[in-house]
């Protein structure tokens, strides 16, 4: 058992490390990181925030079982690939088998990115079936959101997987909003607290 | 070949024994009868035996799964006494000796290969025996009693030729009448556990399919066709599309505008910015729901008489008790793991065709008329078939002329390739059909009285460039286990009424033709009927098949193996339907569960009863095979159009089985002398009801119309 | 055009090809490996599976570059002689039936035998359900890698 999870940290480590790096530069010239606790305020940027991450974009891969979800009715992924110790596929279904670094052009061919995974075995991160309130809990947890704090929560806005949502390809829906209007909806809830909405 | 012929022939003429034929007389054939160092002896347009002792058999039917390519050699090397690992196997192009030895013409299809050569194939074999005695006999002087043939060597006496040294001085020899044919107990092949010869081939890859085709200078060609049905080109630009890299033409055929290139990609990169304008025509106004509409209105009528009896509609008012269903099956895609391809060569006055293909004889009379050649400068190879499903039994020939008419237009040769969009939206699809059924029942809640309407598009009427017009207005292939029904005979009132449709959407059989719907409505049905009487659905049928012995034969065992009186576990259920199709009886028997809305098929027992098993193990496959079909067809088939294009793509909005859906099957053969029927396609009709009734006994819930995945599933 | 040196089954194969085509084409037009099979074109039916770096890779998604550089494997380097164990299973438990997925079949099988010298049905399943065979041979594919994780075990050389 304890390899998977050495390994699970290593990649997550890794990734909020290059994400620190990008993001550092942005961050001073635009964000304060200043909190200014506004619960109201918090509340309304969260049912933004929420209508997106449960958009299919998001919500299929976080879902609530070890398989993606797949289309805009979000069932399950046709052939039942498995998340695997670190959410990248197992055996002969591993997600870069099919998944390649950008879109492969076409309707309904498969969407690419080079980080294209699940969130790891140890930390599922689920989107699926969660109320906004439980979301909103999950996410500034960092026993849940993958070891985030206050800096790496706001960097990932920009995370090039959260990014690909507003690049689907052909055939599926966007998220409600634009990634600027997302953008901005995230950094407000988290500046004015992360209030977690009442249900 | 007429269709009353075909019909007869498929569900009277089962029993390979009883069909008489003659050998094609090889001796008739100045060619054949000259034998030379390298065309050996061939008594027959099955075989030749060469002076270095290769045995080559030609089949008249096609490989496309089903196993021939070992059962058709099986029957020679039994005869002919040989080792049938050593035979070499080869396909037969278009050629009248080939032809179906009941259906009249050159075809795989029908399920009825091994049937309908069952006889031929071992006179061919037994034939060349005898030949082949006789030239030992006379070449040592040993009287032909004393001769003996024996795994590729004659022993004639003291003296020992193998068939290859014989092979010239037999062939000079009369053929035989009619040898005699081993008994079956002297059988080593027939009935015994026979490997696939070409299993190997299909393991690493050197398997040739019209895919694979290679020839020099060889170009791919793509095809933009009509996003509509019946659709036609306005007209196009061909501008951007020439200046891909590797595009090599662009022109205009009947059925759209093809576009040449060195390779697939750079064909497909040159029609992706191909300029088409289409003129939609009256498909246009073709949309799934309307036809759903319009076809249930017509199946409240009556339709054509197909079978009566009685008064069905006074039946019913005086019954007991009524029971009124209304089913809807989509149009399907056969959808072959090998998307349909064609590969063309036109040198001078000759063509050259490639192409996996179960009617080789119409393709090459299509090719030959497109092109005004005389059919036999028509030559047509057939490679493996990557799947055939009936989709590459197209009387109109479809794929074939298409890629013909791109190699007369463009003077290249080339290979055709649709992707699995052009093949899924191509047509030729099992059709759309309705059907409207009112049973009365008695006190007893059996079926007195049967009213029964069917609404759907004729496939013989599409067959007819290749078997001729339908001779009468009832189509077989739609009525076909609805008609002849032995739930029906006994019910004194009933009728049987067939509305044919006409629309612009192409339709052919597919696996199983009519018995795909028609299985499901009467095994469906009957088992509502035992469950609304409170009758068990096996014990209901026995009742009612108490007068056909083989569909009871295939029920009994089915029920017995897979041990229909054992209680299940919590959670699991089954369901049971049992129905004839291609001469064969097959009862399937399936175990289910529901979880998520959905159905989740855990195991599938069946039971078959196709006379004489000539490979066993083949049979099994092939019933494994169609149970998974039936298992597709029944979660996932379906195909919608909105204004006459096709709603459906590739295989993620046509969903195909998967391995984690396939549930455990065993496969039980009856022991049975009676006549022989087919195997191919016989388990795909039970399937689908099998699993439908175990939903009902889950769910409470009838499924009228298919596929399962539409309708939300909730355990009761 | 981009000319790109690719190793195919041990071999150092040069082509000149847009480096956006797919590997499948590579293999099949260019190079005339024929064993790898098209069947649907966008990752769905798993025919055209090839070994990348001992992956099983949809060649029909993945553009030619990104193979440059790797080891490529197809069918007909899956062994020498039509003899890795689960090749003699196939044949042995006559799998094939039209054979057009077997390819492919056979290429996500031996990644799974790779990592699962011992599979249990539920590996088979989260392996293999991402090839189609219309033929429906999922039974004796199931049946056949069972045997040959056996066979392995037994040692019968891979």
């Amino acid at each position: 058992m304890k390899k998977p999870i050495i390994l699970g940290l290593m990649l997550l480590s890794s990734v909020v490390m290059a994400l620190s790096f990008n993001v550092s530069k942005k961050e001073t010239k635009t964000e304060p990181l200043m909190v200014v606790k506004d619960s109201i305020a918090s509340v309304a940027a969260f049912k933004q925030v929420y209508a997106v991450l449960m958009s299919p974009r998001c919500m299929n891969c976080h879902p609530a079982g070890n398989v993606p979800l797949q289309g805009d009715d979000s069932h399950l992924h046709t052939m039942l690939p498995k998340r695997g110790v670190e959410g990248k596929g197992v055996l002969a279904m591993k997600c870069s088998n099919c998944h390649q670094a950008e879109n492969t052009p076409g309707l309904h061919t498969p969407p690419g990115n080079p980080n294209w995974h699940l969130p790891p075995d140890n930390m599922k991160m689920v989107f699926q079936g969660r109320s906004a309130n439980q979301l909103a809990k999950q996410l500034v947890n960092p026993k849940q959101n993958g070891n985030k704090g206050m800096k790496e929560l706001i960097a990932h806005a920009d995370d090039g997987l959260v990014l690909a949502g507003w690049n689907p390809g052909e055939g599926r829906s966007l998220p409600p909003i634009s990634h600027a209007e997302f953008k901005k909806a995230w950094l407000k809830w988290l500046q004015t607290g992360a209030f977690a909405p009442a249900k | 070949m007429n269709r009353r012929n075909f019909i007869q022939s498929s569900a009277v003429l089962g029993g390979g024994l009883l069909i008489s034929f003659t050998i094609p007389q090889a001796n008739k054939l100045a060619a054949l009868s000259q034998p030379t160092a390298t065309s050996g002896f061939t008594p027959n347009a099955f075989l030749n035996i060469g002076a270095d002792n290769t045995i080559t058999v030609t089949l008249s039917h096609v490989e496309m799964g089903q196993g021939i390519w070992t059962t058709l050699p099986m029957l020679i090397a039994e005869e002919l006494d040989v080792d049938l690992k050593k035979i070499i196997v080869k396909h037969g192009g278009p050629d009248k000796a080939l032809n179906h030895t009941v259906f009249g013409v050159q075809i795989t299809g029908g399920s009825s290969t091994t049937w309908s050569e069952f006889d031929r194939y071992r006179y061919a074999g037994a034939t060349a025996r005898i030949m082949l005695m006789q030239a030992a006999s006379k070449k040592s002087g040993t009287d032909l009693k004393d001769c003996k043939a024996e795994n590729g060597i004659v022993i004639a006496g003291k003296n020992k030729y193998t068939y290859g040294e014989l092979a010239a001085d037999a062939a000079l020899l009369p053929i035989p009448e009619r040898p005699q044919l081993k008994k079956p107990a002297e059988w080593k092949y027939i009935g015994k556990g026979n490997k696939r010869l070409d299993a190997s081939v299909k393991t690493n890859g050197s398997a040739v399919f019209g895919m694979d085709i290679k020839l020099p200078g060889l170009l791919t060609a793509v095809v933009a066709h009509a996003p509509v049905f019946g659709g036609k080109v306005k007209s196009f630009d061909s501008t951007k599309a020439m200046l891909v890299p590797g595009v090599k033409q662009v022109v205009q055929i009947p059925t759209g505008v093809a576009v040449i290139a060195e390779h697939y990609y750079a064909a497909q990169q040159g029609k992706k910015v191909l300029s088409v304008v289409w003129e939609d025509g009256i498909g246009a106004q073709l949309s799934t729901v309307k036809q759903a509409a319009e076809y249930k209105k017509l199946a409240a009528t009556d339709g054509l008489t197909a079978q009566k009896k009685g008064d069905a509609a006074a039946g019913i008012s005086k019954s007991a008790k009524v029971y009124k269903a209304e089913y809807v099956f989509p149009y399907l895609a056969h959808a072959a793991m090998e998307p349909l391809n064609c590969t063309v060569r036109i040198d001078g006055d000759g063509c050259e065709i490639w192409t996996g293909t179960q009617l080789p004889a119409a393709e090459q009379a299509s090719a030959a008329k497109i092109l005004g050649f005389a059919p036999e400068k028509v030559k047509v190879n057939i490679p493996f078939l990557g799947g055939g499903f009936g989709r590459r039994a197209t009387p109109v020939t479809d794929f074939v002329s298409e890629a013909v008419h791109i190699a007369k237009n463009s003077g290249k040769s080339i290979k055709m390739v649709w992707s699995r969009e052009d093949d899924m939206k191509g047509g030729h699809y099992r059709p759309f059909f309705v059907h409207n059924v009112q049973v009365g029942l008695n006190s007893e809640g059996l079926p007195v009285a049967w009213k029964h309407n069917i609404v759907g598009q004729s496939i013989m009427q599409a067959a007819t460039p290749a078997f001729g017009a339908p001779k009468t207005p009832i189509d077989s292939t739609s009525v076909e286990g609805v008609m002849g029904s032995p739930y029906l005979t006994q019910v004194p009132d009933h009728f049987v009424g067939l509305h044919n449709t006409e629309e612009v959407v192409p339709v052919l059989w597919y696996r199983s033709v009519g018995h795909t719907h028609t299985a499901y409505v009467m095994e469906t049905m009957i088992d509502e009927l035992a469950k609304s009487s409170g009758q068990d659905p096996v014990a209901y049928r026995q009742r009612l098949l108490a007068d056909h012995p083989r569909h009871l034969a295939a029920l009994n065992l089915v029920a017995e193996k897979g041990e229909w009186k054992k209680t299940l576990p919590k959670g699991r259920f089954k369901g049971i339907a049992v129905n004839e199709a291609f001469g064969s009886f097959v009862a399937v028997l399936a175990e289910v569960s529901i979880a998520d809305g959905q159905v989740r098929v855990h195991k599938i027992d069946c039971a078959i009863d196709c006379g004489l098993a000539v490979n066993p193990d083949g049979v099994k496959a092939q019933t494994e095979s169609g149970i998974v079909f039936g298992l597709t067809m029944a979660l996932y088939g379906e195909l919608t159009l909105e204004k006459g294009k096709l709603q459906q793509n590739n295989f993620y909005d046509y969903r195909i089985a998967r391995m984690h859906e396939s549930p455990e099957i065993n496969v039980f053969i009856v022991d049975s002398n009676e006549k022989m029927g087919g195997a191919g396609e016989c388990s795909v009709p039970p399937t689908a009801p099998a699993i439908v009734n175990a939903i009902f006994t889950a769910t409470g819930k009838r499924i009228y119309n298919l596929p399962i995945a539409n309708h939300k599933l909730i355990q009761q | 055009m981009e000319k790109l040196t690719l190793t195919v089954n041990g071999l150092a194969r040069e082509v000149n090809v847009d480096p956006n085509m797919p590997l499948l084409w590579v293999l099949r037009d260019l190079l005339g490996l024929t064993g790898t099979k098209f069947g649907c074109g966008v990752a769905q039916c798993g025919a055209c599976t090839v070994h990348v770096n001992g992956e099983a890779l949809r060649s029909c998604v993945t553009k030619v570059s990104r193979a440059v550089g790797q080891q490529i494997i197809t069918i007909e380097a899956l062994s020498e002689n039509n003899d890795h164990p689960l090749q003699l299973a196939w044949a042995e438990l006559d799998v094939p039936q039209c054979g057009y997925c077997q390819s492919g079949q056979l290429m996500s099988a031996a990644v799974l035998l790779r990592e699962k010298p011992n599979p249990t049905d539920q590996d088979i399943d989260d392996a293999m359900s991402g090839n189609i065979c219309r033929c429906g041979t999922y039974p004796r594919i199931r049946a056949a890698i069972h045997k040959a994780a056996k066979m392995q075990q037994e040692g019968v050389k891979p």
